[in-house]
């Protein structure tokens, strides 16, 4: 599955470990949230980086002691239709200031992308190889905004009041 | 009416390219129908019996004469001459191609319409009262937030794959014209002591397989404060409503399994940490959505003028002005609903020429605009009441004078199994034979007030709990039945009604029906006591005696 990060296609830095199977002894890993939580100091006194995939049905609430030593958030869509990662998401980048790579794993498709960038994911494992080459462009589909979330583009009813305040003052 | 402007604009049209580029991927079979079927939801496309089915956004249910104009265009152009009006101030289009689908958004989008969210798990089209804005003693207007919200809810990043679909409707004045206690979110507008504009939030309404009445969970939300207080209604939605079972996954679901107290508190906790964000509405961006909204230069003109006092004289014109014309806030002027209601047609619909011929009607007599309501009816909103003898004449011609508004006849119905894939029985004809049996309308004004309500499924599209009189269609044992229920209302005092007995054959409805209608006029204790009050007196059993005794 490609990973897009940076909007083009990128290689994985992060292998994924499943449950159960030995760590490598150095290096990053991406980890199950029921494996992190374990023994979550373990594995961040290894050498190397640590992501976590996490669940969601479950509240982010309890990732919050880790986030700023995490290096990859994994939020997961088991079908497209399941949109409980959006606020997971959000409240991740904007409520808890989260900094490091989030990334939309799952059923990840073209017609999301929008919607997964302004939610505050920076990284895709993209389902389709195709849907990946087209991010670039996909991803421009849309240049106005109705709602402001932590990505920081402007919303249309600011953009309406600059383009008042720009017209009442002459500019 | 309000005005789109550039940014507004190319938001519609991204939207149509997009879609465009959707329709082209499925059609070269880039993307499997189940992943193209919630895209083409989120943009009004469903696959009915015969066709795909387009269903366009109205909001609030406010319309131009032009905007009109396109939907008639679209009518003949892409479909078969006709649209169907909904209960919730959209209008659907039933033989819709789907290759030529982007072609008919992109005609829509030139006069500002689009079908974004009118269907799939996703804020639905916020509706509100017809008369806003033109309706005696409403608090404010409350257009001003419908589109607020409307924007808000458009394409929202983090609220389009909700567990299922979710409907706001606000009302501003004391008497319910939305039916906002049947939505997820219901918003009734009102000024605190201080004056300010606020809402009272009502949450978990609806109707479907397990319907209930919206409940209170705060009783003024200031207006600065309502996008942030939704979205922490939405958030708590969206990470705890049920995805397991598609008969549960609506708000009112989780809202009665959390118990109401509980949902508010969760919402409550939620928005405390949201409510000086970014969603805070300061009083410059009210008012600029505000000012472009259009309101006519009304003339001062009588009340009573000659040619109303004239007209006065014709019994059909009476008929007509008795049941069809309302009272306006500026003096001299009506509010004219025409009924989509004539003997013998499918309720809601109106053909291309009647669109066309309405909109010349609105720009010669109700400054270019035309509403739409829940109950499947349009409104002129701003008819100088010397114009109404005229009007009346024009629409007579057009079949569109029927005098039967808000009596027997004015049915709510689904489209039901001649069209719907989702429907276990027919609606339409049975709305049909009911207005044949009520088409003297003498008799119908003796009953007065009467709303009946039809359902061909169990999903409820025909309203049919808060229907004074409900009909329900249902399969049994490979036969169309029907269950009928009375005493349900969907005003400010909503109410769910009440099953009178077993369900009864296609054949038999009307009957029955008439059996109803018959037990009340005999049961009322004075002749302007409402059948829903009747009801409400006595209860249904002498009804159920009354139906059932002979059968």
């Amino acid at each position: 599955m490609p990973l897009v990060k940076g909007r083009k296609i990128t290689d994985d830095l992060y292998p994924h470990v499943a449950d159960g199977a030995e760590l490598p002894a150095e290096g990053n890993v991406l980890v199950s949230a029921a494996h992190f939580l374990e023994n979550p100091e373990a594995l961040f006194a290894r050498q190397g980086k640590v992501g976590v995939i996490w669940p969601n049905n479950r509240d982010v609430d309890d990732l919050v002691p880790y986030l700023e030593r995490l290096a990859v958030v994994a939020l997961v869509f088991p079908t497209f239709r399941d949109g409980r990662a959006y606020s997971q998401a959000r409240l991740l980048r904007e409520r808890y200031l989260y900094r490091g790579e989030l990334r939309a794993t799952g059923q990840v498709l073209r017609d999301q992308f929008v919607f997964m960038l302004r939610a505050g994911f920076d990284a895709f494992e993209v389902t389709k190889e195709s849907d990946a080459e087209a991010f670039a462009q996909t991803v421009q589909r849309y240049s106005v905004f109705y709602q402001p979330t932590g990505d920081g583009r402007i919303t249309a009813l600011h953009r309406r009041m600059q383009l008042r305040h720009s017209e009442s003052a002459g500019l | 009416m309000y005005a789109y402007d550039e940014i507004d604009r190319t938001l519609v049209n991204e939207r149509v390219a997009e879609f465009r580029d959707q329709v082209r991927r499925r059609l070269s079979g880039e993307l499997t129908e189940d992943e193209f079927k919630m895209l083409r939801l989120q943009n009004g496309v469903y696959l009915q019996l015969h066709a795909y089915m387009f269903r366009v956004a109205i909001p609030y249910g406010t319309l131009s004469s032009k905007q009109l104009r396109r939907l008639a265009h679209v009518a003949r152009r892409y479909d078969r001459g006709y649209g169907h009006f909904t209960t919730r101030q959209n209008i659907q289009f039933n033989w819709i191609k789907l290759a030529e689908l982007p072609d008919a958004l992109a005609d829509l989008a030139e006069v500002g319409i689009h079908s974004m969210q009118t269907s799939g798990n996703n804020t639905r089209n916020v509706t509100s009262d017809q008369w806003a804005g033109v309706a005696p003693g409403e608090v404010e207007d409350p257009r001003i937030w419908s589109e607020i919200l409307r924007q808000y809810t458009t394409l929202h990043p983090e609220f389009s794959f909700l567990p299922r679909k979710f409907k706001f409707a606000i009302t501003a004045s004391a008497h319910d014209r939305a039916a906002i206690k049947i939505h997820d979110i219901g918003l009734r507008l009102h000024k605190n002591d201080q004056g300010e504009t606020g809402f009272e939030v009502q949450v978990g309404g609806g109707l479907g397989r397990t319907p209930f009445i919206g409940k209170t969970i705060k009783p003024f939300v200031h207006g600065r404060d309502l996008l942030s207080y939704v979205e922490a209604i939405m958030r708590v939605y969206n990470q705890y409503g049920r995805r397991d079972n598609i008969y549960k996954a609506r708000i009112k679901i989780l809202v009665h399994e959390l118990g109401v107290e509980k949902f508010a508190q969760e919402v409550e906790e939620e928005w405390q940490q949201t409510r000086d964000g970014a969603l805070k509405l300061d009083e410059e961006v009210v008012e600029d959505i505000r000012s472009r909204f259009f309101y006519p230069a009304y003339e001062k003109l009588p009340h009573m003028p000659d040619e109303l006092r004239k007209a006065a004289q014709d019994p059909k014109f009476e008929a007509w002005r008795t049941n069809s014309v309302f009272p306006h806030k500026a003096q001299g002027y009506a509010i004219v609903t025409v009924s989509l209601k004539p003997v013998g047609g499918p309720p809601g619909d109106a053909t291309a020429d009647q669109m066309d011929a309405l909109a010349d009607l609105a720009d010669r007599y109700s400054f270019g605009e035309i509403r739409v309501g829940h109950e499947q009816n349009l409104a002129l909103p701003h008819v100088a009441r010397r114009d109404l003898p005229e009007l009346w004449k024009a629409l007579d011609k057009l079949g569109l004078a029927t005098p039967n508004v808000n009596l027997i006849s004015d049915i709510i119905a689904c489209p039901g199994l001649d069209y719907c894939s989702l429907a276990n029985a027919r609606s339409i004809p049975i709305a049909q034979e009911l207005t044949r049996r009520f088409a003297n309308h003498e008799t119908a004004n003796l009953i007065g007030r009467l709303h009946i309500n039809i359902s061909g499924c169990i999903n409820a599209c025909g309203h049919h709990h808060v229907g004074h009189i409900g009909i329900l269609g249902v399969e049994k044992n490979g036969e169309e039945v029907y269950q009928i229920t009375i005493g349900g209302r969907a005003d400010e005092q909503a109410e769910l009604g009440t099953l009178i007995g077993p369900a009864v054959k296609f054949d038999e409805v009307a009957d029955v029906i008439e059996d109803v209608v018959e037990a009340y006029l005999a049961l009322r204790s004075r002749p302007d006591e409402l059948f829903v009050d009747t009801v409400k007196r006595l209860g249904v059993e002498p009804f159920r005696e009354r139906v059932y005794a002979t059968r």
